[in-house]
């Protein structure tokens, strides 16, 4: 899962590796995603795990850990 | 007579923009935001609007006589016009009835068509069929809206993203196999409140207090609106493309609801259609609701972007929450 969810952040911000990403990693604070990077890898991750991740839920998400989390609870 | 639906194309284009010019400069010094921001997160630079004694139905009627003019019609031959606009003059009459008088299009039907940034392709379609049905000869459609009387130039989060134009089109009769090939429409009711402007209808009437709380002006819930935007644009193409037999490779060019080039580039992403084939002007003029797609249709013509013969698809999306898509083969 978490594998995973690294490969679609690492496709949707075109990064070159997904070296250091761990689930401590904050999109935004440390991958330089601004909201609508975050918008879209939520949408990526919505098409993928087939669930529906509400944007308040979405506005909790401190980092890829917490992410991981929701999807697991709620898939 | 007999029941053959005639085949139906765009006999010509026109649009107008008003002059005045504000850029994300300008913007800078109303509410605190920056250039760099807007650029990056909408993609656009500046957009124009119309001054305070400019209505709709006058950028409309600039944009009408241009569409004519390009079409060789004349206003008299005009049995109908459609206007897709959510900023009418006033509330009656129809905006498309004062159009029609200051064009004197004296034998035109005229009514408004209400669906948001998909005005125009839902009033394209609707056009459509009363000159396939052999019902009448010549529709006008026309996109037109000045957005900037409804946008609340205090909201750093929408007064960003909206400009004021017109376009319009002229539908006649074509060849077979030519012209609107096929059309998708949708609508979503539940995700109305994601983009709308509250007060000014029956529901809350302009007062004092709806105007002191502000709900005369556009409201938009940003994100949820791009996720809908992003994926509706996907849907519709895929439908209208479905509709007359065409896969995405077959598209020459694409013009889509300028609203912004993060949503376009997600959108084309998703299609997988070369950003190359897509016309953006948004920079230009930000997202002008239902103006937007004819006045990009218009410009991407005139540039010789779009040739005869070639595939086009337009697709829009827009509060409503509505999406529409149309595939044409080029004959004109």
């Amino acid at each position: 899962m978490f594998e995973k969810i690294v490969e679609i952040v690492v496709d949707q911000l075109g990064l070159d590796n997904a070296d250091h990403i761990t689930p401590k990693t904050s999109l935004m604070k440390d991958l330089e995603a601004d909201s609508l990077d975050a918008v879209e890898i939520i949408m990526a991750l919505e098409d993928e795990f087939d669930i529906e991740i509400p944007d308040e839920e979405a506005e909790k998400f401190k980092n890829i850990g917490d992410i991981t989390k929701y999807i697991k609870e709620n898939k | 007579m007999g029941n053959q639906l005639r085949p139906v194309g765009i006999l010509g284009t026109g649009s107008y923009l008003p002059e005045k010019i504000i850029t994300n400069h300008d913007i800078e010094k109303m509410v605190d935001t920056s250039d760099e921001w807007i650029v990056t997160r909408t993609g656009i630079k500046e957009r124009r609007i119309a001054d305070k004694d400019t209505a709709t139905s006058d950028l409309a009627t600039k944009a009408a006589l241009k569409a004519l003019e390009d079409a060789n019609v004349s206003a008299e031959e005009i049995d109908l016009i459609i206007l897709a606009t959510l900023t009418p003059d006033m509330l009656i009459p129809a905006t498309a009835c004062i159009v029609q008088n200051n064009i004197g299009a004296k034998n035109a039907a005229a009514f408004d068509l209400e669906a948001g940034c998909s005005g125009f392709i839902y009033s394209l379609t609707v056009g459509k069929q009363f000159i396939a049905t052999g019902m009448y000869k010549k529709v006008l459609v026309i996109g037109a809206e000045v957005l900037s009387k409804f946008v609340d130039w205090s909201d750093r989060n929408t007064c960003v993203l909206f400009g004021d134009g017109a376009g319009a089109v002229v539908l006649g009769e074509t060849k077979e196999g030519m012209g609107m090939l096929s059309e998708h429409m949708g609508a979503n009711g539940e995700g109305g409140k994601f983009l709308n402007i509250p007060a000014g209808g029956s529901k809350i009437p302009l007062s004092v207090s709806s105007i002191e709380e502000r709900l005369n002006y556009i409201k938009m819930d940003g994100s949820e609106v791009f996720k809908f935007a992003v994926r509706a644009m996907h849907k519709a193409s895929l439908e209208a493309l479905k509709l007359s037999g065409h896969d995405i490779e077959d598209i020459d060019y694409l013009v889509p609801h300028q609203a912004n080039t993060r949503i376009i580039n997600s959108a084309m992403k998703k299609l997988k259609l070369d950003i190359e084939k897509v016309y953006v002007n948004l920079d230009k003029v930000a997202n002008t609701s239902a103006a937007s797609v004819p006045i990009a249709l218009d410009e991407a013509i005139k540039q010789g972007a779009i040739k005869k013969g070639d595939l086009v698809l337009l697709v829009g999306f827009g509060a409503g929450l509505t999406w529409g898509a149309s595939v044409i083969r080029w004959n004109k």
